[in-house]
């Protein structure tokens, strides 16, 4: 079959029925083309067949037969899309990257057709492309903007475009599914479709028979188990006898590409005997409920507790007392990106490359899981198309590992989007009982909270999220006695692991409604009633923590004023009443950066070779939220280089220090740090051989360093063990102290701080919430690029308003991205983010994290604006237009 | 297993009446359906008919092809009355699922939540299927017997929709789901009126997604006609509609739902038509 491919005649023969996708990426290599969910839902493939776009994933691929086909990397020579290039970085467009070429070859037909398009035109054009990292808006910016300027690289402050901008746009960039060798061998995973089951095998020898391999729990040298948290390694690689759960692998298949292609998952030689499931924290907390793991009695893995002052007596004595039960599902973090990596033997050693976000950790469970010396495991993360939490655990290495120890071949594995939703982690269902108490003039004098969350069939992160939120569950708000007490229930539905804020968003849901009941009920603004209760520096947190510096919480309520009384202004203009309303709603949150109380620490490495290459060994995972810029704008500003001279070196366990997992928003904070150090360290090391005062402009030139009239030739000196001129390794780790029993302690060395306002319009007949616009204010304590947190705050807020509206996770229902529904580009309205930098004594140059203090006020503030629009509170997410019509037409109580 | 690309009517209910084939056109719903498991059969691809692509006036009717794209039906210059199809050629899936998904690709999938086939049922479409053994017409109503089922045989193949030109009707289409893109429909509604002299003197209101099949209001059209266009819109009758509780929405929220829908798309073309 002839056609032309990006202008020039191409030839492949493809199978019948074979995807067009899969075409152009295994025969034509144009690894450009990125699938994220093989059924047209998310247009990341989309490509130009006779100028017109499609998803190449749902193309036959013998329809391209005598057409021209046009991925991004061909149209990156035309008008269209060398403008769109120029404005896609310097908007910052791309942040993970995987839906950008699918953006970018939809934009090109766009301008192509209108070369000045409107905001809707743009959101038309490209409203068959899901992103899950930018919130869309920058997107429609860069699409809209004929002229773009970009900024000049820079240090510190530079809202510079992300250093690895271009190869994100270009579809260049190469993710797990983009790094196999030619010719390996692919696995696909048997896993169960019932959420309880026993199970037994078939004849296996018939599989083998037709050229595949099997692996199962026997094949597992080292530990059958895989886990985040140490005590709590209890997920099987494959189960033996029975399932805990809809997606469990019990085992997987190897061969030739097409040999497994060719076999159908369902002809496994596997019996079911399908077992009650428990569907629910309720269930599994019945009395004779059976016990998913049988040494964790009455199906609670573990608690969480922090206590302060008498919350009992501080209750009794309050003048008013608010309290609701509140209630969340699963959500699914629905990268693009599936999970997908290789494995290979590389002279006596096993590497894997696969997308993750905590290569160090990979690398300590694969060895246990293969009972091999870390020393011989190589873990490369490839690109990571999306994260968001889920690729913290482990999921695609063991079984590419296994089967190419087994096979002895280079082998690869892709999830579908299906096996990705059904077997990886998911946000924590909730179950929250909360009650606050308050003076008559809306001081707050205690909270109770007890909250069940649902942590699935494993443990995950679930311990984590269960003493984090205890901690969290305050909010920023100065609360003299608290008590907070949560549980992870097991049940058999899928592991909830860590997503964007560690249960910390389902909590300030709870909160965060309440506070708009008490000031409802108190007839405080509602912005005021926050304002009044906002920790100040020097203020006990509810952990007894008290910070004399950095808390921003009441920077974040203030800057949110003007847009408060704004649209104050503009709705009590519409006036009360009609079907379609207007609401505002506000609401806080924070979050501490870094482990709870446990050590964390980052390394980085950075040298300066004999030629005079300035080389940063960049250890912090980019998923997208741009440490890969950051750290290096961190350490070129401590060093005085420019940071577009810089080699970066990114993880890989052989080449890059540790810089620990990309999670709980610490890589700005601690890495940064780290590379703070660092630079500081080579500086100092400069300086001192020339003999200059310590902030002297050092000048980098080829083979030499120059600094006030003195000269340091690098190759003189004699090369360090890494070949370096001069290097220097630099740790960081935050300062805490161990929480005790009540919770009592240090748990963060800082927290960043967040406010949001969403305005919304109801349409109250159908129970349709369109949200208007979204203000959002967040101490960042300094912004290191703040077109970088500008990206974080608007993707954050494009997933806080899925949780809000539309997005709930069901085993077995919505296992694809049609029934699972996640933002689309017209779904986000413009937001406003107003940068705070309340400087942190710990952070680098003041900064704090930030990723995942965004999703925490969003979906509450977008409830509070529909309950400001209507009356009504909605205590159960996601508020779907089936669910708020009938909180609407129910008959009222108050 | 072969892919047969025809470019002869012919050949292709030659390979039909022969077995074992899978057609296959724009492949919008074939792949997803399929998944990664491997195929299993023949397919049979009807692209290359050209016979079977486009629009035309033939006398009193209309004749879209059964290969027509939902790109290439938004963008024909039809009259008013196809207002409510091109509407919603325009919301089904993405701009990528409208160029290439199809007409008869859509009817022939048979979800109860297909998009062209409310405005299909208002325009009164009927389904051409040929067949080695000859040509017949059903109504859409008849072609789609529920979720996943047709009446098409397993020779035949649905080569065009016929339509009866719709006059000087006006016509609309309102697609309701969670979000503004990519959604499959809660609930969609589709309407021709045609306004007379105050009146709606006929009316033709089909709702998609709160049944097996997308079917018709005969009771509210009946309502709806000869009412005067100066008055409350009687409430809609919709004691025929069943709708499921689903992922999507409850039974209930389907019904109310399509209540409003069925007003606000009839006062809207109401008031476009004494515009």
């Amino acid at each position: 079959m002839d056609f032309i491919l990006n202008g020039a005649p191409v030839s492949a023969d493809p199978t019948p029925g074979e995807r067009l996708s899969q075409t152009l990426r295994d025969r034509l290599s144009a690894s450009e083309v990125k699938v994220g969910c093989n059924a047209g839902d998310c247009g990341a493939c989309t490509v130009l067949v006779d100028g017109l776009p499609v998803c190449a994933c749902i193309t036959p691929a013998h329809q391209a037969r005598g057409k021209r086909v046009d991925t991004v990397k061909g149209l990156l020579q035309t008008p269209e899309g060398q403008r769109l290039v120029a404005s896609f970085q310097a908007h910052q467009a791309a942040q993970c990257g995987i839906c950008t070429p699918g953006m970018m070859v939809a934009a090109v037909a766009l301008l192509r057709a209108v070369p000045a398009p409107s905001v809707v035109q743009v959101q038309d054009a490209l409203g068959g492309v899901l992103c899950r990292c930018t919130g869309y808006r920058k997107i429609i910016d860069a699409v809209m903007d004929a002229t773009p300027a970009a900024i000049a690289p820079g240090g510190v402050g530079t809202a510079m475009a992300r250093l690895d901008g271009l190869a994100k746009i270009t579809g260049a960039e190469a993710y797990g599914d983009d790094v196999a060798p030619l010719g390996a061998w692919v696995v696909k995973v048997i896993r169960s479709p019932h959420a309880r089951a026993d199970f037994a095998f078939g004849d296996l020898q018939a599989v083998a028979a037709l050229g595949l391999t099997v692996l199962t729990a026997a094949d597992v040298p080292g530990r059958n188990a895989f886990g985040v948290i140490p005590a709590y390694v209890d997920q099987p690689i494959f189960a033996q006898r029975q399932t805990r759960f809809r997606g469990e692998a019990v085992a997987a298949i190897v061969g030739e590409a097409a040999v497994v292609a060719a076999f159908d998952p369902e002809d496994f030689p596997v019996d079911w005997t399908p077992l009650p499931a428990l569907t629910s924290p309720a269930e599994a907390l019945a009395p004779g409920a059976p016990l998913v793991h049988p040494d964790r009695a009455g199906n609670v893995m573990c608690r969480g507790r922090v206590r302060r002052g008498d919350v009992a007596a501080a209750l009794e004595t309050a003048d008013i007392v608010v309290e609701g039960r509140f209630q969340t599902g699963f959500v699914e973090h629905a990268a693009i990106e599936p999970e997908a990596g290789f494995a290979q033997q590389v002279g006596g050693r096993l590497e894997i490359h696969a997308c993750t976000q905590a290569p160090g950790m990979d690398l300590e469970s694969m060895a246990e899981i293969l009972g091999m010396d870390r020393a011989d495991i190589r873990i490369v993360p490839t690109a990571v198309g999306g994260g968001f939490g889920t690729k913290l655990d482990l999921s695609v290495q063991p079984y590419v590992a296994l089967a190419a120890l087994k096979t002895g071949r280079p082998c690869r594995i892709t999830y579908s989007r299906s096996c990705s939703m059904q077997s990886t982690t998911k946000r924590h269902p909730s179950a929250i009982h909360m009650q606050i108490g308050a003076t008559r003039d809306g001081q707050l004098t205690a909270m109770r909270f007890d909250g069940d969350f649902d942590t699935g069939a494993y443990a995950s992160w679930g311990p984590t999220v269960a003493n984090r939120v205890p901690v969290h569950a305050s909010g920023p708000y100065l609360v003299p006695h608290y008590l907070a007490e949560t549980r992870a229930i097991h049940t058999n539905g899928p592991p909830s692991g860590a997503f964007r804020g560690f249960g910390v968003p389902q909590s300030a849901f709870a909160l965060e409604s309440l506070l708009e009941d008490l000031a409802a009920r108190l007839g405080i603004d509602p912005l005021e009633l926050r304002l009044r209760n906002a920790l100040r520096n020097g203020d006990a947190t509810v952990c007894g923590q008290v910070f004399d510096q950095g808390v921003g919480i009441g920077a974040c309520l203030r800057a949110l004023r003007p847009a408060y009384d704004l649209a104050r202004v503009e709705i009590a203009a519409l006036g009360a009443g009609g079907r379609f309303r207007r609401g505002v709603g506000v609401a806080s949150g924070w979050y501490g950066c870094g482990n709870t109380s446990l050590p964390n620490p980052s390394t980085i490495r950075a040298g300066i070779r004999p030629d005079g290459a300035l080389v940063l060994h960049q250890g912090a995972m980019d998923i997208g939220q741009g440490a890969n810029t950051v750290i290096a704008q961190i350490f070129a500003t401590a060093l005085g280089a420019p940071v577009d001279c810089l080699v970066l070196i990114g993880p890989d366990t052989d080449l890059t220090p540790d810089a620990g997992k990309t999670s709980a928003s610490r890589q700005t904070f601690v890495t940064g740090n780290a590379a703070l150090r660092a630079g500081l360290a080579l500086r100092a090391a400069l300086t001192t051989r020339l003999n200059v005062a310590p902030d002297a402009a050092l000048t980098f030139l080829p083979g030499q360093v120059r600094a006030g009239g003195q000269s340091l030739s690098l190759a003189a000196l004699p090369p360090d063990r890494f070949g370096y001129a001069l290097s220097t390794e630099q740790s960081y780790d935050p300062p805490t102290r161990p929480l005790d029993a009540d919770g009592q302690g240090a748990p963060y060395a800082q927290f960043g701080y967040a406010a949001h306002l969403a305005v919304v319009e109801v349409d109250t007949a159908l129970g349709l919430v369109r949200p208007l616009r979204f203000t959002a204010a967040h101490d960042v304590g300094r912004a290191i690029n703040p077109l970088l947190v500008e990206g974080q705050v608007q993707g954050g807020i494009a997933q806080g308003l899925g949780m809000a509206l539309m997005e709930e996770y069901i085993p077995g229902r919505t296992e694809n991205l049609h029934d699972y529904l996640i933002p689309t580009i017209g779904d986000l309205p413009p937001i406003e983010t107003l940068i705070i930098e309340e400087p942190d004594a710990h952070g680098p140059l003041g900064a704090k994290g930030l990723g995942e203090h965004v999703l925490i006020p969003t979906a509450p503030a977008i409830v509070n604006a529909i309950r400001d629009a209507t009356g009504v509170a909605l205590h159960r997410l996601p508020v779907t237009p089936a669910r708020l019509r009938a909180a609407l037409t129910e008959p009222r109580h108050d | 297993m072969t892919c047969l690309q025809v470019t002869k009517l012919q050949d292709a209910l030659q390979a039909l009446a022969g077995g074992g084939v899978t057609v296959i056109a724009g492949g919008t719903d074939w792949f997803p359906a399929q998944g990664d498991r491997p195929i299993r059969g023949g397919l049979l691809d009807i692209t290359g008919l050209g016979a079977l692509s486009g629009i035309s006036r033939q006398g009193t009717e209309w004749r879209i092809g059964a290969t027509t794209t939902w790109s290439a039906l938004a963008a024909a210059n039809l009259p008013p009355g196809f207002d409510g199809l091109r509407a919603a050629a325009r919301q089904v899936g993405s701009v990528q699922v409208q160029n290439a998904g199809t007409i008869a690709g859509n009817i022939c999938n048979a979800s109860p939540a297909a998009d062209g086939v409310p405005p299909l049922l208002a325009l009164l479409a009927r389904v051409e299927l040929a067949s080695v053994r000859g040509t017949r017409h059903l109504a859409l109503a008849d072609f789609l017997l529920g979720p996943r089922r047709t009446a098409r045989a397993p020779d035949e193949l649905v080569t065009a929709l016929i339509l009866p030109d719709p006059g000087a009707a006006v016509s609309g289409f309102a697609k309701l789901g969670a979000r503004r893109y990519l959604v499959i429909s809660i609930a969609m509604v589709a309407a021709n009126l045609t306004l007379h002299q105050g009146r709606i003197t006929a009316a033709r209101i089909a709702v998609g997604a709160c049944a097996p099949v997308a079917m018709r209001l005969p009771a509210w059209e009946a309502a709806l006609e000869g009412h005067p266009l100066s008055q409350p819109l009687p409430v809609p009758d919709l004691q025929t509609l069943a709708p499921l509780t689903d992922v999507r929405a409850t039974a209930a929220y389907r019904r109310a739902a399509v209540a409003t829908l069925l007003t606000d798309l009839v006062t809207d073309l109401i008031a476009k038509g004494a515009s």
